[in-house]
């Protein structure tokens, strides 16, 4: 269920991207979709009663770097987590690269609306 | 672009001297604590963008000229890529952790430990400040021609 | 407290996304996107992922930053509706037909609260468990993952970046290049 509610979120971002004619509009419905893609990884590596993936002082039986057994089972997956780190700083870049597309746009048409810019029709 | 009143200025001044320590306190403790390189990367840059919302552009430039940001963004990707050659170099392989199993194994939780990661954050958080704080400077400080004279 | 809280966040971030996708004012749904990056935060936060949690917001805010600099400026803040009428109904019943296919797929995953890793017996996050320590040294895991067992993921990442970075200093140049000789002595 809260898998649904996620693609829900997904759907959502996907109907501003396509429907609104509004070029900042449609920037945001793009991120959206990103958060959506992001909360939906992290989730998948959740489990009831899990810690997060760092270990403690305590947890660390030998001097070489054994971990006690407790951690092992109860740890939630570090794997989604490393690759959502990258992907949130990615989507700030693309973020910065789809903002100034739209204002050299609005710079040289004088309006945010897709429907007035002509010379790419066709 | 002017700065902002006096009182904004005069916390901005002590804030951002917090925000700074703040950001390379977790990029350097990212092997034992949450954070790493990316996320103190993205705290350093929000440090001098706040010097540049409170005291103006003109302030800013001075403070840290935009030629020198942009080399210092090229400085981290390069290092990024000396690093794993080195790796390759000294270990067999690319990337691999030299340090931590050959030449200097530490203990671990101690602050110098772990090998590679320690100057892999250190490289990666420059590299991302010095982006992200590019990309915005160069976004305040785009001012347009006049607008709209293009259409048919 | 259990799945509750999820379900409260869950729901705090999509009605906040249906307010951000249908206002017609532009301040009013760049502060909405806002309140979707900080529920965000919250739900990695007790999805047990620290490192996520911090990136997310200050990422957040720097994004509000960017979007506010792009609209609020301008003088347009307020919009015209949508595109037409016959365009909109097949968009959307194209993506409820869409969003009722995707909730089929979810019966193949595991419910919530099992993850991925405990159903495949040979699956790569077991031994990153077992080995993070000993193998790498960091007692931090994901950044054992990120920067020792993944590096080449990381090595993307940073190309990637740099060429979007790149990407928008070359659109927007005609001033600044004149900012960028004068200061290059």
């Amino acid at each position: 269920m809260p898998y649904a509610l996620c693609f829900l979120l997904f759907m959502i971002g996907l109907y501003c991207a396509v429907v609104k004619k509004n070029m900042v509009k449609i920037v945001i419905g793009i991120m959206i979709m990103e958060y959506a893609v992001n909360l939906m990884l992290v989730m998948l590596g959740y489990h009831f009663g899990g810690v997060m993936p760092i270990v403690e002082r305590d947890q660390m039986i030998s001097a070489d770097g054994q971990i006690a057994a407790s951690f092992i089972s109860a740890s939630v997956d570090p794997l989604p987590q490393a690759l959502v780190l990258t992907a949130i700083v990615i989507s700030l870049g693309s973020l910065a690269l789809l903002i100034s597309i739209c204002i050299r746009t609005y710079e040289r048409y004088g309006t945010f609306d897709i429907t007035d810019i002509r010379r790419l029709k066709g | 672009m002017k700065g902002m009143s006096l009182i904004v200025k005069t916390i901005g001044s002590w804030v951002k001297m917090l925000i700074f320590v703040f950001g390379v306190y977790i990029v350097l403790f990212g092997h034992l604590t949450p954070g790493g390189g990316f996320a103190g990367g993205v705290i350093l840059a929000s440090s001098y963008i706040l010097l540049m919302l409170a005291f103006g552009k003109e302030q800013a430039q001075k403070n840290l000229p935009l030629s020198l940001v942009s080399r210092l963004d090229c400085l981290g990707a390069i290092l990024f890529v000396f690093i794993a050659v080195i790796g390759l170099a000294f270990g067999g392989a690319f990337f691999v952790n030299f340090l931590h199993r050959q030449y200097w194994p530490g203990e671990p939780f101690a602050l110098i430990s772990a090998g590679i990661i320690p100057l892999s954050n250190i490289v990666i958080g420059l590299k991302v400040g010095a982006s992200l704080f590019m990309v915005v400077f160069i976004l305040s400080i785009f001012r347009p021609e006049s607008p709209g004279d293009k259409k048919e | 407290m259990g799945m509750s809280i999820f379900y409260i966040l869950l729901l705090f971030i999509v009605i906040a996304a249906l307010i951000a996708v249908e206002t017609k004012d532009l301040l009013s749904s760049v502060i909405c996107v806002g309140a979707i990056g900080f529920g965000g935060s919250l739900m990695f936060l007790f999805l047990r992922a620290p490192d996520i949690a911090i990136t997310q917001i200050v990422v957040e805010v720097l994004g509000l930053i960017i979007l506010i600099r792009a609209t609020i400026s301008r003088d347009l803040t307020f919009i015209t509706g949508d595109r037409e009428f016959f365009g909109m109904v097949v968009s959307i019943v194209i993506l409820f037909v869409i969003f009722l296919v995707g909730l089929k797929v979810f019966e193949t995953l595991p419910d919530f609260g099992t993850s991925i890793f405990s159903i495949a017996p040979d699956a790569p996050s077991r031994t990153y468990i077992k080995d993070g320590l000993s193998g790498t040294g960091a007692a931090n895991l994901v950044s054992a993952v990120i920067l020792d067992f993944r590096a080449y993921d990381t090595l993307g990442e940073a190309s990637v970046l740099f060429t979007s970075i790149i990407g928008a200093t070359v659109i927007l140049r005609k001033k600044s290049r004149k900012l960028l000789e004068e200061t290059d002595e």
